[in-house]
């Protein structure tokens, strides 16, 4: 009896183990298949972007002006728009992330409730739609403090109440903060309670000790936050649509109430309202290629810098 | 505060290195109390203030987008106030608030059926821009004084005869923001917007979530210190470089595959789209399947359920609460994405239940057409109106993610 009910019972057991071993495979395959499809697809997109735009990718090309018509010529002030966008995006984003992720690791208090409200705040900025941080520069900057320094301080006449890189620069410097805080908040807290604590019982102040113990160490992850942010105001293009980019301009930003020109916002334009578009199909293939790698190598330094953080950290 | 306090201890500076224990004594409660030191004040203050920053903008993007939507708003009696003052400082072109509902006295005769061209903008801008002038902006001086001299009454009642006549429009289906009788329909919009967001979630929601699984409980150490930082490179793709891919070559691509009629497509749109929101949904829902307990895999293993029955049967309902934020915050980037609907989906707001047809999205239109306005008329506030529903849809989205979705996670792990 014994026995017979062990035999069975293995028998079953047995039976159901390998069907549900199939079955486990099949599943297991699944989610494999959807890791290498989505690899898969990144690489395909960026083969493709590469070599579209090999062609006409050159020094030439990134360092001369757009001619006849924008049909012809390089990119040359697109990318320097960019670069002036993103340089006064940061000079104007990492101070205020910097010291918000302060407060969150240093000042803020375990349970306090406008610490959480920060928080919240931080993240909202990071999901609201990039689209609403341009009306927002529209409304806010352009139309409110542009307009309203205008009539303020020069009798009405227009120029800061238009789009100009300032306010470009300033809506996609809201856009990127949260990026800085995230990272400066993860840099700063992977620095040891002990430093802080010696710091602090040798007799220095709060103050003293964030700006002499922990600033310093927290270093590499402002400047992780520098570059992720970069990467990610250099790509956007929503945000300075109605804020200070212009579809084409025959000479460099002078000033800072000066409309530019922008990487994304050019592949934007020649791949929708260009007049060939057909003709001007290796001259867009190459801009994305150009802004791709600006992206891509900045992102890919912010990973390596982070996780060297991370290890040391451990 | 600060919960590190400033100890002063009363003894000379020469004897503290060889004394072991501080006199206690000198530990009364005066000597204990936190010393008041003005640069520590300060510097906390100003540090928290800056904090409020972020605070503040949320609060200031909402007050000003939502601002220049207001005209949209006023109907009634403020508006009698409101004409009134605007009388005396008439020679504004840039006043909102009733001048666009006061303008256009001359559209409300028009019969509604005068002409039907649904995609003029765009293709023809010369004849809008000869008309906007005739409808509104640049001429409302005289029209001010008309409509404040001695009829203010009527001026109210056409006012909110015109603020009724935008919101009925609100709920069809045509979006004709630029002619003599502009209806701004928004309901097209919002089934091409649910309709690109279901095919992206479709195709993004399934993929990432079975990635994050295959990351989480089935590859190895190595594996994964090589799949994570690679599909999260995907969320380093600016969307505009993804719409143009969608542009230029998937297009292509699945207009050969399927042989549909329009090229750029509200399918087209998601896929796209479902590149953009891959990473996010990927990399939170990656989080939440690593924060599931180890003691919830090991009892499994030890029940004799099988690696990849703990995966699907213990680990994935575990952390169902963070991958529905995952998905939330999915819907997200893909609702409010403007770059890669402005460039794939087509953006003709047509209504059908067909994936292969050109659909038009809140914020692809948004986009396209603020650049085209004139600051303060109608179609300029409708725009801002969207771009509030589009904000506060972001913010309740944020806001269920957070607190709904972290509630229910604390209980479960800490097991409540």
């Amino acid at each position: 009896m014994d026995k017979v009910l062990k035999n069975t019972g293995v028998h079953f057991f047995s039976s159901k183990k390998s069907a549900s071993d199939i079955k486990g495979k099949i599943f297991v395959g699944v989610t494999q298949l959807a890791v290498i499809l989505i690899i898969a697809i990144l690489f395909i997109i960026l083969g493709i972007i590469v070599y579209e735009g090999r062609a006409k990718f050159s020094w030439e090309f990134i360092s001369s002006f757009p001619t006849n018509g924008m049909t012809e010529g390089g990119i040359f002030p697109a990318l320097i728009g960019t670069f002036i966008l993103v340089i006064v995006m940061s000079i104007a984003a990492v101070p205020f992330g910097t010291i918000t992720a302060l407060y969150l690791t240093e000042y803020a208090s375990e349970n306090s409730k406008f610490a959480a409200a920060v928080r919240f705040s931080v993240r909202t900025l990071a999901v609201v739609p990039s689209i609403i941080f341009g009306l927002f520069g529209l409304g806010f900057f352009i139309q409110f403090l542009g307009a309203g320094a205008d009539t303020a301080f020069n009798g009405g006449q227009l120029r800061w109440g238009q789009p100009n890189i300032l306010w470009a620069s300033l809506t996609m410097s809201l856009l990127t903060l949260p990026v800085i805080i995230v990272s400066v908040e993860e840099a700063l807290k992977t620095i040891p309670r002990e430093l802080r604590e010696a710091s602090l019982a040798l007799g220095a102040t709060k103050w003293q000790t964030i700006k002499k113990v922990v600033l310093p160490g927290s270093v590499s992850g402002i400047m992780t936050g520098t570059i992720l942010a970069v990467s990610r105001g250099a790509g956007e293009v929503a945000p300075i649509l109605f804020t200070g980019a212009a579809y084409y301009l025959a000479t460099l930003p002078g000033s800072l109430s000066d409309q530019f020109m922008n990487l994304g916002y050019h592949i934007y334009i020649m791949s929708t309202q260009s007049s060939d578009v057909e003709k001007t199909m290796p001259i867009q293939f190459a801009t994305t290629l150009v802004l791709l790698i600006l992206t891509l190598s900045l992102n890919i330094v912010a990973v390596i810098i982070r996780s060297r953080i991370r290890r040391k950290a451990k | 505060m600060g919960d590190i306090c400033v100890y002063t201890i009363s003894i000379p500076k020469y004897k503290r290195m060889n004394s072991q224990l501080p006199n206690k004594q000198t530990f009364t409660k005066e000597s204990l109390k936190k010393q008041f030191r003005l640069s520590e004040f300060l510097a906390e203050k100003i540090i928290s203030t800056i904090a409020f920053l972020s605070i503040a903008i949320i609060f200031l993007i909402f007050i000003f987008v939502f601002k220049e939507s207001l005209p949209l708003f006023s109907f009634g009696n403020k508006e009698k106030a409101k004409t009134e003052i605007q009388s005396t400082t008439a020679n504004k072109p840039e006043t909102y608030g009733s001048t666009t509902e006061e303008l256009k006295p001359e559209t409300y005769g028009a019969e509604p059926t005068e002409e039907l061209k649904p995609e003029t903008y765009g293709s023809e801008p010369v004849s809008q821009n000869d008309l906007k002038p005739e409808t509104y902006g640049d001429t409302p001086k005289e029209d001010l004084t008309v409509a404040s001299a001695d009829e203010t009454m009527d001026a109210v009642s056409e006012n909110k005869e015109g603020a009724d006549k935008t919101w009925s429009t609100f709920f069809t289906t045509e979006w004709v923001p630029v002619s003599d009788n502009p209806r701004f329909g928004l309901l097209g919009l919002l089934i091409g917007t649910l309709k690109v967001t279901i095919i992206a979630m479709l195709i993004a929601g399934p993929l990432a979530i079975f990635a994050a699984l295959y990351t989480s409980c089935f590859a190895s150490k190595r594996v994964k210190e090589i799949i994570k930082p690679i599909i999260e490179m995907l969320a380093a793709f600016p969307s505009v470089v993804i719409g143009f891919f969608a542009l230029m070559v998937l297009a292509s691509f699945f207009q050969n595959v399927f042989g549909y009629d329009s090229r750029l497509n509200a399918f087209i749109g998601g896929v796209a789209m479902a590149l953009a929101a891959i990473p996010i949904i990927y990399t939170i829902s990656e989080d939440a399947l690593a924060a599931v307990p180890k003691t919830y895999t090991e009892a499994s293993l030890a029940l004799g359920a099988s690696k990849w029955q703990t995966a699907f049967f213990v680990i994935l309902p575990a952390a169902t609460p963070g991958i529905f934020a995952a998905l939330l915050l999915g819907v997200g980037r893909v609702f409010g994405e403007t770059m890669i609907a402005l460039m794939a989906t087509g953006n003709a707001a047509l209504v059908s239940a067909n994936p292969f047809e050109s659909v038009r999205t809140f914020a692809a239109t948004i986009g396209s057409e603020m650049s085209e306005t004139v600051f303060g008329d109608t179609h300029y506030s409708v725009l801002f109106f969207i771009g509030s529903l589009l904000f506060i849809f972001s913010f309740a989205l944020n806001a269920v993610a957070e607190f709904y979705v972290k509630g229910k996670l604390l209980k479960k792990f800490q097991g409540k």
